[in-house]
């Protein structure tokens, strides 16, 4: 017999041995289905949440981490960072940002935007609201669709322009192209001088330490950091040292509010730049405005991982639903093996009439294969299920948990290991039996 | 019932009775430790606010200008009394569940932090309509409701009220009245108990407790503006609210309204506990689901078990053992195969929790969840060989003189 020959036979075999104990081949399935529904429910939801929001240069794009606090705070720097990340102060941030030592460099800060309507007898809403600098499009690669960003010199000059979101686009202008038109954002008149394509990165990176969602939604609207500033847009995560600070008067006083990014052409100048953040502060330590030498500049998955955006309760559930699956797997390793010693007396006359050990060995592991292919396919009605259901949660990053691709090919993958790792055992258990005892009491 | 041949029985099949032990012992140890998250989750859910929450809800105004706080707040408090079935409108800062108000560590020598505490800032009767319960002291008269200053977030020298539960931290087993302490350049005097009033976020934080707030009286203006309480009859209050949300726009049209908070303090409550609630469900899935795979399990291996044995059971039965024999005998079996398998599944359980415990912010398993679980899994047990046991005392002795 060809090897394809075999194969086909040992199915035929398994598909007997399923109709003659279906109970039994039916709760292995189902266990294995429940087992698996579960862990790719719970591994898309981990994907989702610890995936990569800039997968063409997150190894070069870095974030600076400074420990500006008065010298009464001793808390160890790593410390400092993981409680308020790499939020910092103003002056230090746009500092390093005229010193233009990166490929591109932005600083930023959120804001709640009070957007006035566009049409009467409608009232104001409040959006996110992002204040940064002219690098941050190209940097983050965001994609216009009408448009473009501003320039540093409207940084500079304070002009009133901003960038929106297709959403706000949508909901303001029925999506047209609204490239200079204006838009009244806390009172003022902005002259909207781009719009984006859809764009939500998950998790959102820059928004982390300055009070926003982790994930969800994008941001609405994008103006330079000085204009909003200039017009009383106050940030939304502010971390002041002194009770005296002024603050009508942000940019001066000794508060941390924004936050610097920066885009390195290789990811090896990495050490450069820290060495010229170091500088920088071993210079303001000289003019007393420092009191910390910490510097550190994680690059964009590193900073993620020091954040620990991933919610506890996601790591929970994951490591439950594994549990579960190791279980599920032991049952099935139980339930194969009794139906494996029922069939000894079967097994002895195939051996006798010349089957080897191999052969044994290969149509019992194709037997667990099949429950492990039939478990996968429940597995995935389960995990679909599971998806709909996490939908439904109150979660922010609920909305997004869907079945791509690779967790699809993944439901097999992982089902057909679980089933061959349970068959094993009762693979190896058949193939051992001998021939003679069991034909003796025929 | 001698247990010697059910264990020379069973040491014939090392593995199959090695298999549904460590089935059972996995189950054991991801059980209790799933009820105990389930227990925490509720319990974290049964947390007592220390306010009316029945009566009462919020409506949240932001975006207005600074400057006419005081207008607005009076507009808003007329606007808002004048809804059919409100009992009283207050200017407050903040609700317990409402959105953060006022966090701020504070200070009793003014040189070592004690801990983070939320300020609750209120006007006059703001008191009366939470519904706080004045345990000791007495509460603020007239005169102890100051206005706030140019660009200060509290009054700079306060007459406080704080909770029972943050008396005992900061002065444990002293009076509490008369005490001062500071948070940065804010400075207050202790002049009443409450029982209780938990944080507007009240989760568990490091070693801090959701119930250590601070009750500051204070004059509506400035700072303290946009938030109201709104107290009205339990089985009108929905109502009430729905009209108040309408109103905002009549009444403060240069404000926006914040839809996501203006809500009834139990709907706010249910919203905050969601996450909670729905890991509670899923848990308590997990736990059914894993339930019914080991007893599945068990009902499978037992089964094919009595069907081996078939002609043994035969022969017993020939020789005299009665139904209830058989039956006692596979019962025995599986009590031995479980105990066997929690025995190994508590060493598992308390070692699944202490890795809880490290990387996640989980407390101790109580000792008292071994036994429940270890009972429970001897009843699922015995159920679960049943239906195979009482086939196996069906079997007639006849089958001993047949040759198969």
């Amino acid at each position: 017999m060809g090897v394809s020959d075999m194969f086909g036979y040992y199915l035929d075999l398994a598909l007997r041995s399923f109709k003659r104990n279906r109970v039994i081949t039916a709760l292995m399935v189902l266990a294995l289905g429940l087992g698996i529904g579960a862990s790719i429910t719970t591994l898309t939801v981990l994907k989702l949440l610890s995936g990569d929001p800039l997968p063409q240069k997150s190894a070069r794009v870095f974030t600076a981490e400074l420990n500006p606090y008065p010298a009464a705070v001793t808390e160890p720097a790593e410390r400092v960072w993981q409680q308020n990340g790499d939020l910092t102060s103003y002056t230090d941030a746009m500092n390093l940002l005229h010193a233009h030592r990166a490929e591109r460099q932005a600083v930023m800060a959120l804001t709640g935007a009070k957007i006035a309507p566009k049409r009467l007898n409608e009232h104001p809403f409040f959006s996110n609201g992002v204040m940064t600098t002219a690098d941050f499009f190209a940097m983050f690669d965001v994609p216009f669709e009408y448009g473009s960003g501003w320039s540093e010199q409207d940084d500079e000059s304070r002009a009133r322009v901003a960038v929106i979101s297709n959403v706000l686009n949508d909901k303001l202008f029925n999506g047209s192209n609204s490239v200079g038109q204006t838009l009244r954002v806390n009172d003022h008149d902005y002259r909207i001088i781009g719009v984006l394509k859809h764009w939500a990165p998950q998790p959102r990176f820059y928004s982390i330490s300055l009070g926003g969602h982790n994930y969800g939604k994008g941001d609405a609207v994008f103006m330079p950091l000085q204009s909003a500033l200039a017009d009383k847009m106050s940030p939304q995560n502010t971390n002041c040292w002194s009770a005296e600070a002024d603050m009508d008067h942000l940019e001066t006083a000794p508060c941390a509010f924004v936050a610097l990014w920066v885009e390195l052409k290789h990811a090896t100048d990495a050490a450069a730049y820290k060495t010229f953040l170091s500088n920088y502060v071993a210079q303001q330590i000289s003019l007393g405005r420092f009191h910390h030498r910490d510097v550190a500049l994680p690059d964009l998955m590193g900073f993620l991982g020091q954040q620990q955006v991933v919610p506890d309760d996601a790591k929970l559930q994951t490591n439950l639903a594994f549990g579960f699956l190791l279980i599920c797997i032991v049952n099935t390793v139980g339930l194969l093996l009794a139906k494996c010693l029922r069939r000894s007396r079967e097994i002895g006359v195939r051996r006798a009439l010349g089957a080897t050990r191999q052969a044994i060995f290969a149509q019992f592991m194709i037997e667990s294969g099949m429950v492990g292919v039939a478990g996968g396919i429940l597995g995935l009605i389960f995990a679909e299920l599971g998806l709909w259901a996490i939908r439904h949660q109150p979660a922010e990053y609920a909305k997004l948990a869907h079945l791509d691709p690779t967790m699809f090919v993944a439901t097999f993958v992982i089902a057909l290991i679980a089933s061959l790792i349970a068959g094993l055992l009762p693979a190896w258990r058949a193939c051992v039996v001998a021939p003679a005892p069991q034909l003796k009491s025929v | 019932m001698q247990i010697q041949p059910i264990l020379a029985a069973l040491k014939k099949h090392k593995l199959a009775t090695f298999l549904i032990a460590m089935e059972i012992a996995l189950a054991c140890a991801v059980l209790c430790n799933a009820c105990f998250l389930i227990a925490n989750r509720l319990s974290a859910m049964h947390l007592n606010s220390g306010v009316d929450e029945a009566s009462l809800g919020e409506i949240v105004v932001t975006g207005f200008d600074p400057k006419q706080a005081t207008d607005l707040n009076a507009r808003m408090l007329a606007g808002l009394g004048a809804i059919p079935g409100v009992e009283s409108v207050h200017v407050i800062s903040s609700i317990p569940f409402g959105p953060p108000a006022g966090t701020a560590g504070i200070t009793l020598d003014r040189k070592h932090y004690n801990t983070v505490v939320e300020f609750y800032l209120g006007a006059p009767g703001t008191l009366k309509a939470l519904g706080l319960k004045v345990v000791a002291g007495h509460v603020p008269a007239v005169d102890d409701y100051q206005p706030v200053e140019g660009h200060d977030y509290m009054p700079l020298s306060s007459r406080v009220l704080i909770t029972s539960g943050l008396a005992e931290r900061l002065w444990p087993g002293e009076n509490p009245l008369g005490k001062e302490f500071w948070a940065a350049k804010y400075q207050f005097r202790v002049i009443g108990v409450v029982a209780n009033l938990v944080m507007s976020q009240p989760q568990k934080f490091g070693n801090r407790e959701p119930g250590w707030s601070v009750f500051v009286p204070t004059l509506p203006g400035g700072p303290l503006a946009g938030t109201y309480l709104i107290r009205a009859k339990p089985q009108v209050l929905n109502h009430v609210m729905v009209e108040a949300r309408a109103a905002v726009a009549k009444v403060a049209p240069d404000a926006v309204l914040d839809h996501e908070d203006s809500h009834t303090v139990s709907f706010l409550r249910e919203r905050f506990f969601k996450a909670d609630r729905s890991m509670a469900g899923l848990l308590v899935g997990v736990i059914v689901a894993l339930l019914a795979v080991t007893a599945f399990g068990i009902v499978g291996l037992a089964s094919f078990w009595v069907s081996q044995r078939t002609k043994q059971i035969g022969i017993r039965r020939a020789l005299g053992a009665t139904r209830a024999d058989i039956l006692r005998y596979f019962q025995t079996e599986n009590f031995l195969i479980v105990t066997f398998g929690i025995v190994v599944g508590i060493v598992l359980a308390i070692g699944i929790n202490l890795a809880l415990m490290k990387f996640f912010e989980v407390p101790r398993l109580p000792l008292w969840y071994l036994p429940v679980g270890v009972v429970a899994l001897w009843l699922l047990g015995q159920l679960a060989v049943l239906v195979p046991a009482l086939r196996a005392a069906a079997v007639p002795p006849v089958v001993a003189t047949r040759s198969v």
